[in-house]
């Protein structure tokens, strides 16, 4: 088992901060949270409705970006985030793919093959998913890991606009963010049974 | 379905731009029919008498080759996470897959078999049957082998794993596709072999995408 007795609600306009030292269970929570797996006992929900009875719903309200980055090597950084444009068929885009590079200056980048990309790069183009279409919940791994500190702002900004915007931001992190989450869960001080989770 | 489209023009540019997944199935399938003349001798008789079972079998085993590349990739760069994630349905995502391998390796082994054939002195009668029998032995071959390919994934040594897992699913698509071939030459109907091939296929169809999503799903749990 790696936790259990947690319980906690995150809503609408809110940034959670998940902390806890290595092998805590941060990424784990935050994988259960995406739909990826799912808890051994307990129930994660969205407006009071367990997210394991309509997953197909719960994929379209979330962006998830983990440790792996999830950009093909042979494909250039616009045929990347093309690719997860169309995949989500993401109709009336409020913002073009021009737009979010620009966001995260990779403007110049775009025909740039992946495999040419540095480590804090390719993390960019990952972030860089949250912003096509609009889906309200953000799930983000250490997403600060091998960006530089220009970059780091920008990814705050992005995720402060968000969640001035309404929308719900869950970042785990083993390191001190210069963001004040609305709250923070310590996976670090959490022992005994089974607990629920509130989005 | 727009997903399903978008996956597979993906997966197809991957495929084209890489070109070696391709290219290695249909050396390594050529290269290893063209063995058997050298190593049992150049006796036609001989030859065409077993030619059916070589291409079949050496088919067979090439698609294996290229099987455990169908989500690894995906599987290895978080891609799989976020594909699965997603308000697409698993078994569309699978049926991409599926669809994406067989269009890089299945359809062009059935497009060189009848050249390769010829090494084999393969009578002539036998080949309209062995293309009509690749047609359908390929897509089955690829949608058995997902189920395989998603059962290993992150197993280490999947490669070995994975020929024990598939290899004796694919003994009755093999039976059915040589008997395709050896009824046309020895001049007998192939329509049973033939029926018998469909319904493989058709099987495959229900149940290997659903499968595949299941173990895709434990994989990433």
């Amino acid at each position: 088992m790696i936790f259990s007795d947690l319980d906690f609600n995150v809503t609408s306009g809110e940034l959670l901060i998940l902390t806890g030292p290595n092998g805590s269970g941060k990424t784990s929570l935050l994988r259960l949270m995406a739909g990826i797996g799912f808890p051994h006992t307990g129930t994660i929900s969205w407006n009071g409705h367990s997210i394991s009875h309509e997953p197909q719903n719960h994929s379209e309200r979330i962006r998830y970006i983990g440790h792996q980055d999830a950009v093909k090597p042979i494909l250039t950084v616009n045929e990347n985030l093309s690719f997860w444009h169309q995949y989500w068929k993401i109709d009336g885009l409020k913002r073009t793919i021009e737009e979010t590079l620009e966001v995260f200056d990779l403007t110049e980048l775009a025909d740039v093959p992946g495999r040419l990309l540095s480590a804090g790069q390719r993390k960019k183009v990952s972030l860089a998913r949250l912003r096509i279409g609009s889906a309200p919940i953000w799930l983000l791994d250490e997403p600060t890991s091998s960006l530089d500190e220009m970059s780091t702002k920008t990814l705050f900004d992005v995720v402060e606009d968000h969640v001035a915007g309404n929308g719900l931001v869950v970042i785990a992190t083993h390191q001190t963010l210069p963001l004040r989450g609305n709250s923070e869960v310590d996976l670090g001080t959490l022992v005994s049974d089974a607990g629920t989770v509130l989005l | 379905m727009n997903a399903a489209l978008a996956l597979i023009r993906r997966d197809l540019r991957l495929s084209f731009r890489l070109g070696t997944d391709t290219l290695m199935v249909l050396a390594f399938f050529s290269v290893t029919v063209v063995l058997f003349p050298f190593g049992i001798g150049p006796e036609p008789g001989v030859l065409a008498r077993i030619a059916g079972g070589i291409l079949f079998v050496t088919a067979l085993l090439a698609t294996l080759l290229s099987l455990d590349r169908m989500f690894l990739s995906d599987f290895d760069d978080g891609s799989l996470d976020i594909l699965l994630t997603s308000p697409a349905s698993p078994m569309a995502i699978v049926f991409a897959k599926v669809v994406v391998h067989w269009l890089t390796t299945g359809l062009p082994l059935t497009i060189l078999a009848p050249f390769v054939a010829v090494t084999l002195n393969l009578p002539s009668a036998g080949q309209q049957p062995l293309i009509l029998a690749l047609l359908l032995v390929t897509p089955t071959l690829s949608l058995v082998g997902a189920v395989g390919a998603a059962l290993v994934l992150g197993a280490r040594k999947g490669g070995f794993l994975l020929s024990l897992l598939v290899l004796p699913l694919y003994i009755p698509i093999l039976i059915f596709g040589v008997a395709v071939v050896e009824t046309a030459v020895t001049g007998i109907a192939v329509g049973p072999a033939l029926v018998a091939l469909i319904g493989l296929l058709l099987i495959a169809i229900v149940l290997c995408p659903w499968a595949t999503a299941t173990a895709l799903k434990v994989a990433l749990e």
